[in-house]
């Protein structure tokens, strides 16, 4: 497991990560989220032993990063921001360094860059340099280095940025895929990823821990959590849904004749909307029955932190 | 287990990956020729020996050993790469002495390649091989010293280009130590300090070794020399490879 104590990194002018403290257990896919600025790479640089914290310290399966980094760095991938390559090496040979550095020889650094290769889907491009690939596919070579040794933990930078639909829809595929009992730490600021493919989802601001929970617990702190949205032909009586049950406000929304029941914390007011609609009669023409909006409980989240 | 081959070998073929190693080793080769035959004298000398060959090395170093230095972690640093070595399970002491033997043994490549000047003294007389050994041995040396001192100057700068200009500086106040006219300029200074100045020189070590004497305290300076700035560049590459 990975163990975050008071990590804690200053640069000259500003603290960048403000004494960050938690853990990660293996089979756990954690999503790390935050406006840029907010620490996560810099979280990642210091678990990944390229940055040395200020205070504090972190354990990756035992070995803790300051003393025993390269232990630590044996059982870690690690995807960099922007997935920094060789460019003058080819997609081959860069991997076949990758393996040698991580001590894989002969037989079985065939076998590992064969198998990383197949995961990612490079074959086509094995023998071109890296620095004359597209950007989904230089990223992919960044992911082929960091699964090649078969790691227990994987770290990853923004893993799906710039990249176009099919591209991300393969990267999340692929962070699926991967076997069960794998620590995967993935920073974004996408947040449909988070709901995705994280089975937790941790929001950073400022340097500090500004919530920590499944995905799904995420969403149910947001206003819109079982908010009920209607689009109608004819025009809605407002007061009539403020008054029902267990509701907390009314949104009107852009389009006409649309609102957006919101509902009080915990509450259900799906039956009573649909009840009220059937008692007017009125004429629904969409009806929708909302999750929780990931974005708007982000821009809480970590608007209040900055202000 | 030591990653430092995995190192040595990556860098030494990224040399090979541009035609840059191609114009370099040309390059060196042309000057050297060119030094040796016009400004040295080869001929009119009349003697059987490859001393205006060597003579011009050092000058011929410090402009062409910060060139094949530079990109050593200046180009890790601006592409971005560095974060991907520096995550990777080697040391440091790995990365830094793996990346400088690439360069070093390089600069041995081109250095071989003058072995048209060998067969050509030996063809028109009978020069004394162990100086030439010797002197190609200490001509190495300087050309690791210069290296490594190139190699922290790229440390310290993500530009390739500043990382040559601060390179040919810094090794240019280490040629010039030991001549004449900055000795002078120490003239109020006590005698130990005049010659520890002078002992700093490239120049007067080198001498010694290019006319065919080993002495172990010339060894020992370019040894020491080496080791000195790539433990700079290690700190270097440490305080600097976030930025």
């Amino acid at each position: 497991m990975i163990e975050l104590k008071s990590l804690t990194k200053r640069f000259a002018q500003h603290t960048a990560v403000d004494a960050l403290s938690f853990s990660v257990q293996p089979g756990e896919v954690l999503g790390f989220l935050g406006p840029n600025g907010a620490g996560k790479s810099t979280t990642m640089k210091m678990l990944t032993g390229f940055l040395a914290p200020t205070a504090g310290t972190a354990s990756i399966f035992g070995h803790d990063i300051r003393t025993r980094t390269l232990q630590a760095q044996r059982l870690t991938g690690y995807l960099p921001e922007g997935a920094p390559c060789y460019g003058d090496m080819t997609v081959r040979g860069f991997l076949e360094f990758i393996a040698e550095v991580r001590g894989f020889r002969g037989a079985e650094k065939r076998a590992r860059v064969e198998r990383a290769v197949a995961q990612v889907e490079l074959e086509r491009v094995l023998g071109q340099d890296i620095e004359t690939l597209s950007k989904g596919f230089k990223r992919r070579v960044g992911l082929a280095q960091a699964i090649l040794h078969d790691p227990r933990v994987l770290i990853l930078d923004e893993p799906t940025d710039g990249l176009d639909p099919n591209q991300k829809h393969q990267v999340r595929q692929l962070i699926q895929g991967l076997a069960q009992d794998k620590i995967v730490i993935i920073s974004t600021h996408i947040l449909e990823e988070v709901s995705a493919v994280c089975s937790r989802a941790l929001v950073i601001a400022a340097g500090r821990l500004v919530a920590d929970g499944t995905p799904l617990e995420l969403e149910r702190r947001s206003r819109y959590h079982q908010a009920v949205t209607l689009v109608a032909d004819g025009p809605l009586d407002e007061q009539a849904f403020a008054a029902l049950p267990g509701v907390a406000g009314i949104e009107r929304n852009a389009a006409e004749h649309s609102l957006t029941v919101l509902a009080q914390p915990d509450a259900v007011i799906l039956p009573q909307v649909n009840a009220l609609v059937a008692a007017r009669g009125w004429t629904i023409r969409e009806l929708n029955v909302e999750r929780g909006r990931l974005d708007e409980v982000f821009r809480t989240l970590t608007r209040g932190e900055a202000a | 287990m030591s990653q430092l081959p995995v190192i040595f070998k990556r860098e030494l073929a990224s040399y090979f990956a541009t035609p840059l190693a191609y114009v370099f080793i040309l390059i060196f080769l042309v000057l050297s020729g060119v030094f040796t035959f016009y400004l040295g004298g080869f001929y009119e000398r009349g003697q059987a020996d490859l001393t205006p060959f060597f003579s011009f090395h050092t000058w011929l170093y410090l402009f062409l050993i910060p060139a094949i230095a530079m990109r050593l972690w200046a180009e890790e640093r601006k592409s971005g790469s560095i974060e991907l070595l520096m995550t990777l399970p080697i040391t440091r002491f790995e990365a830094v002495t793996g990346k400088f033997l690439a360069a070093w043994v390089f600069a041995a490549l081109a250095l071989l390649l003058t072995f048209p000047m060998v067969v050509t003294v030996n063809y028109l007389g009978e020069p004394d091989n162990g100086v030439i050994v010797a002197a190609y041995l200490g001509s190495w040396l300087l050309a690791g010293a210069f290296l490594a001192i190139g190699s922290c100057m790229s440390a310290l700068a993500k530009n390739q280009v500043i990382a040559f200009i601060l390179a040919v500086s810094v090794s240019f106040l280490f040629i010039v130590s030991g001549l004449p006219m900055v000795l002078d300029a120490f003239a109020w200074a006590p005698q130990w300090l005049v010659d520890a100045v002078a002992s700093l020189s490239f120049l007067v070590r080198f001498d010694s070794i290019s006319k065919g004497v080993i002495d172990l305290r010339d060894l020992l300076y370019f040894l020491s020399l080496i080791v000195a700035w790539l433990a700079a560049t290690a700190v270097v590459v440490d305080l600097k490879k976030a930025q």
